[in-house]
């Protein structure tokens, strides 16, 4: 579990996080939502300990961002993975390489055994046969499934997704959302997910965090953010003209 | 217009002073960086493999262009050294004197450490720029890895091999001049190795040494420093290498100028 207590952040003059609480559950894939510009990525990076927030509190099951020391704060963040917006692939590495990294840095395992896991990830993310190839020699999508797997490979507790499915095409982009969410109740880790793909929202949202100027505008799951009057979400929601003809049809009961 | 033009002309005069606090500042900067290099290191195993990759990319796949450069460099330094020499009580075993000590003391150390800043210090550059640039940088701090330590430490353990590639520049350098000065005529082989050993001071070699290795920690780092803090896309990578060239380049010169009025003065 992860639990945001009134969150600040500001660049200079610029106010991007006010106050932000909020909790994410284990074993639930939960969505930060919101247009561009809404602090989406800031909230995501201070949760990361990328950012350093002016006033507020990140706890990481019983334990305070804030009160760890830095040798604590390094062994938090092996209980973490993150997906990348763009992958974060190392170039130089191949994906059998780049999955098998976080072992190598943590793990005292041989590396038979390293290997083991990676080629068991690997499988878990549909990816066979790719372990000798570069991330310039594979797709978008693979490489968002090698992201996925290097996230997941030392079995974190938390996993953290920026923008996972964009500049993918909508089926490939449905098949990571089902990953993302399949992992995160098969080692059931708390899972935050920075998204403006609505079908994500409707496929995995079983918590959604709607931010707008910096504040959680609206909090739910996607059983009834189709129902809501709040008009900042229902206005981002249904901004597409598909989502919009699909709202019309179901308030006429088609 | 007359106001505005007075305007940027009044503001005009503190563009130096901000030249100058940026650079400061970044002075700053790049000693933190060094102290954070030394900090919080990588597993070994990792670390040994990186170092050994490192030693391959930024020496060993230097050595061609370095031996290309000297042999030619040594050559022509034969030759106009020897058309300068018009006056006949000059020996001829001079010509070999003036190109050993040329290649020895400033060529090989600081020109090859210049034409390095090019290749080594654009490569570095650009491949921690290109790292930043697709947050391959960001996923190593969240696993907790100190990514200064993991991608800047091998690089200046690499360059400490960089002596190696200067012996072999000064040999080659030697190799060309005795080609161009015995083979084009301008002095005969046995005045050549008589000159070559007239006179040696064995420490100018040392001085030349004392002065790549720092080259190296400044090739390694300089570049390195300016990949690492870079912000923006794929067109700044572009710019970054440009500007940690001409630094590098600054930076090289100048210490040269500190170390030799250190050491040979």
């Amino acid at each position: 579990m992860i639990k945001v207590e009134n969150l600040h952040k500001t660049f200079g003059e610029l106010d991007v996080l006010k106050g932000i609480s909020t909790t994410f559950e284990q074993g639930q894939t939960n969505l930060i939502i919101g247009q561009s510009g809404s602090g989406k990525t800031v909230f995501l990076k201070c949760m990361l300990g990328l950012f350093v927030p002016e006033k507020g509190n990140i706890c990481y099951g019983d334990m305070k961002y804030r009160e760890l020391t830095p040798s604590q704060k390094r062994e938090l963040r092996k209980q973490i993975g993150m997906v990348f917006q763009g992958g974060a692939l190392f170039d130089s590495m191949t994906v059998e390489q780049n999955v098998m990294f976080p072992l190598q840095m943590f793990s005292d395992g041989t590396k038979s055994e390293m290997l083991d896991r990676v080629n068991e990830v690997l499988k878990r993310v549909n990816l066979i046969n790719a372990n000798h190839k570069f991330p310039s020699e594979i797709s978008g999508g693979m490489q968002k499934r090698v992201s996925i797997a290097r996230a997941v490979v030392n079995r974190p507790k938390f996993l953290f997704c920026d923008e996972p499915n964009s500049g993918l095409d909508p089926k490939t982009a449905t098949v990571i959302d089902n990953l993302i969410q399949e992992i995160t109740h098969e080692f059931n880790i708390t899972t935050v997910v920075n998204t403006h793909d609505m079908n994500s929202v409707f496929e995995i949202g079983e918590k959604i965090v709607y931010l707008e100027n910096g504040k959680i505008a609206w909090e739910g799951d996607n059983t009834i953010i189709h129902k809501t009057d709040n008009e900042a979400v229902t206005r981002f929601v249904y901004s597409s003209e598909l989502y919009k003809k699909v709202r019309i049809a179901q308030q006429k009961g088609y | 217009m007359l106001k505005l033009n007075k305007k940027r002309s009044f503001f005009s005069i503190f563009k130096p002073l901000f030249f100058l606090m940026k650079n400061i500042n970044n002075i700053g900067r790049y000693f933190i960086m060094i102290k954070d290099v030394f900090k919080r290191f990588t597993k070994g195993s990792v670390l040994r493999s990186l170092i050994v990759q490192e030693i391959h990319d930024l020496t060993v796949r230097s050595l061609g262009i370095v031996v290309f450069i000297s042999f030619f460099i040594g050559a022509v330094i034969t030759i106009q050294t020897a058309l300068n020499l018009s006056n006949p009580l000059i020996p001829k075993s001079l010509i070999a004197f003036a190109g050993r000590q040329s290649i020895i003391l400033e060529f090989s150390p600081t020109f090859i450490s210049i034409i390095m800043a090019g290749k080594v210090g654009s490569y570095i550059t650009s491949s921690i720029g290109t790292m930043r640039v697709t947050e391959q940088i960001d996923a190593l701090e969240i696993m907790g890895i100190n990514s200064l330590n993991y991608l800047v430490f091998p690089k200046i353990v690499g360059m400490m091999f960089y002596p190696f590639v200067i012996a072999i520049s000064m040999f080659m350098g030697i190799v060309g001049a005795y080609f161009a000065g015995v083979f084009g005529g301008f002095v005969d082989g046995n005045l050549f190795l008589q000159g070559l050993q007239e006179d040696f001071i064995s420490f100018h070699v040392v001085y030349a040494f004392i002065k790549t290795v720092v080259f190296a920690f400044i090739l390694a780092t300089v570049p390195a420093f300016y990949g690492f803090y870079m912000k923006g896309g794929s067109l700044e990578v572009g710019k970054a290498s440009t500007t940690s060239f001409v630094w590098t380049s600054v930076i090289i010169i100048v210490t040269n100028y500190i170390i030799t009025q250190l050491l040979l003065s």
